[in-house]
């Protein structure tokens, strides 16, 4: 009995806490990463449609382009599988770690308030007003995937995962061959992406229409993350670790729109908003990243 | 005033040309004659029109990227997709040839019998075409081949209205490796982990879709 007991505590306790050290790619394999409900058992209710909405605008978000989205990229581009996939920051993991303290806001923030957030950097758009139709749905679908989940613990899965250090520093010349050879095909070899019928099908990686310098995206780590663990589509974790690292180096050794929080110049703003491992404010080529306006 | 076009002026001049070289007219011609070096008529199997062959699983044409079928003629030549009636015609073919036959088909537009959309396999099918299946590490099919499956650029080809078992068809050649001209082997690693009844529904969804117009 007592032996359960302490057992039972140390489980707990071991719950609680080791998802936070453990690295996200052998978490994945010890554990079956949580299973978010099959939309086959979504009520026919009112419930139901505010959530069959808000994955509607997760999956066709360039429906709120010029409104609350400023570039060619929807949600699901970054969070697979209609948000469901884990390893590409599916929303059940975000969902119930919210409210938390966010070191890019040094506040506390709701789940809706980092959705606005997404908007603002990442969709280089507006932030659609708390309490909104759209928030309201994107909230109820990220709540409804998240059905059955324990809150307040970082799930297997959550996020991208973080990759060891390369035994090499990142390198952009080498990014651009990686580059060339596996992502061309469907993002351009300029980053521009591929429409078909004037719509994005492929997404934009750099440029005017891609996510701008304040979104997380923008950040080697992270995007050498999403890249190992989900690109290219269909083939993941097809690229070396350090693959993955110079061609996230290449990516975002681009230009790409302002970030929102610019103070009137690069170096001010890079000073501020960028003390982490980005091309912001860098001469590369000759050209200072951050320096042309949108 | 004008300036003496420079070389690179020229180059792009010679490239304008050869890329709209194309003659509609020819390959019309060989579609309906073939040419006198062994290449059968086209529409002895795709018809004249593009259609292809439901039954037989020949392969609708009609608006299929030109710059897609121009590579798949160039892949039957090389060997890298493999069928014993379409690798003679291809080596029959000059460079000039394919590109006016694949301008030609690309070209046409032509109506489809669809299928009833209450079919529970094409149902099915719709669901795995938009949304994927990924606890095998398949992404929604319409991520790379559009969002109504009417194919984008010149790899990744429309599927809206291609007859179901040229579409299953595909997807046994790049299993055994008798088709292997996918861009970094993509389609063959999808085929690989697709079960045989998805490969059906998919198929007969993508059947029952209207082509490009």
């Amino acid at each position: 009995m007592a032996n359960t007991f302490f057992l039972r505590h140390l489980i707990a306790a071991l719950l609680v806490s080791a998802p936070w050290f453990i690295p996200a790619c052998a978490s994945a394999q010890a554990t079956t990463p949580f299973a978010p409900p099959s939309e086959d058992s979504l009520p026919a209710d009112k419930f139901g449609d505010m959530v069959r909405q808000g994955k509607d605008l997760f999956v066709h978000t360039d429906k709120l382009r010029g409104k609350y989205v400023g570039n060619g990229l929807k949600c699901v581009n970054c969070h697979l599988d209609a948000g469901r996939l884990a390893d590409s920051a599916p929303l059940w993991a975000a969902y119930t770690i919210y409210p938390a303290y966010r070191k890019k806001t040094n506040e506390v923030s709701t789940f809706e308030q980092r959705l606005q957030g997404c908007f603002e950097y990442s969709m280089n758009g507006k932030a659609p007003p708390p309490g909104g139709p759209e928030l309201t749905a994107l909230t109820a679908y990220s709540f409804w995937l998240a059905t059955g989940a324990p809150v307040g613990v970082r799930l297997p899965g959550q996020g991208y995962p973080k990759l060891d250090k390369p035994a090499q520093s990142p390198n952009i010349a080498r990014g651009a061959k990686i580059y060339a050879a596996h992502c061309a095909l469907c993002h351009g070899e300029n980053g521009g992406g591929t429409q078909a019928e004037g719509a994005y099908v492929f997404p934009p990686l750099w440029g005017k229409d891609s996510f701008n310098w304040g979104a997380g995206m923008h950040q080697v780590n992270t995007a050498a993350g999403f890249i190992k663990a989900n690109m290219p589509l269909s083939k993941p974790n097809s690229l070396s670790d350090q693959e993955a690292w110079d061609v996230a180096a290449f990516v975002n050794s681009h230009e790409r729109p302002q970030d929102p929080r610019f103070r009137g110049d690069v170096a001010a703003t890079k000073k501020a908003f960028h003390d982490e491992q980005c091309f912001y404010g860098d001469n590369v080529d000759g050209h200072v990243l951050g320096s042309r306006r949108k | 005033m004008k300036k003496p076009m420079g070389i690179a002026g020229l180059c792009l001049g010679l490239l304008a040309v050869s890329a709209s070289s194309a003659d509609l007219n020819a390959g019309r011609m060989l579609v309906l004659k073939g040419n006198d070096r062994g290449a059968t008529a086209c529409q002895t199997c795709h018809v004249s029109d593009g259609s292809g062959n439901a039954a037989a699983g020949f392969p609708r044409l009609a608006g299929i990227n030109a710059e897609y079928l121009a590579k798949q003629l160039h892949d039957f030549q090389q060997g890298t997709r493999n069928d014993p009636v379409m690798q003679p015609i291809a080596k029959a073919l000059s460079d000039a040839e394919i590109k006016d036959v694949s301008a030609y088909f690309a070209a046409q537009r032509t109506a489809v019998s669809l299928t009833l959309s209450g079919d529970a396999l094409v149902a099915h099918g719709a669901r795995l075409a938009l949304s994927g299946l990924w606890d095998k590490g398949i992404p929604a099919c319409v991520s790379c081949h559009g969002p109504a499956g009417r194919g984008v650029g010149g790899h990744f080809p429309g599927l809206a209205g291609q007859h179901a078992n040229y579409i299953a068809k595909q997807f046994d050649a790049w299993r055994n490796g008798t088709r292997a001209n996918d861009p970094q082997s993509l389609m063959k690693g999808i085929a690989l982990r697709m079960p045989k009844d998805d490969i059906a529904a998919v198929s007969a969804y993508f059947a029952s879709l209207a082509p490009a117009k």
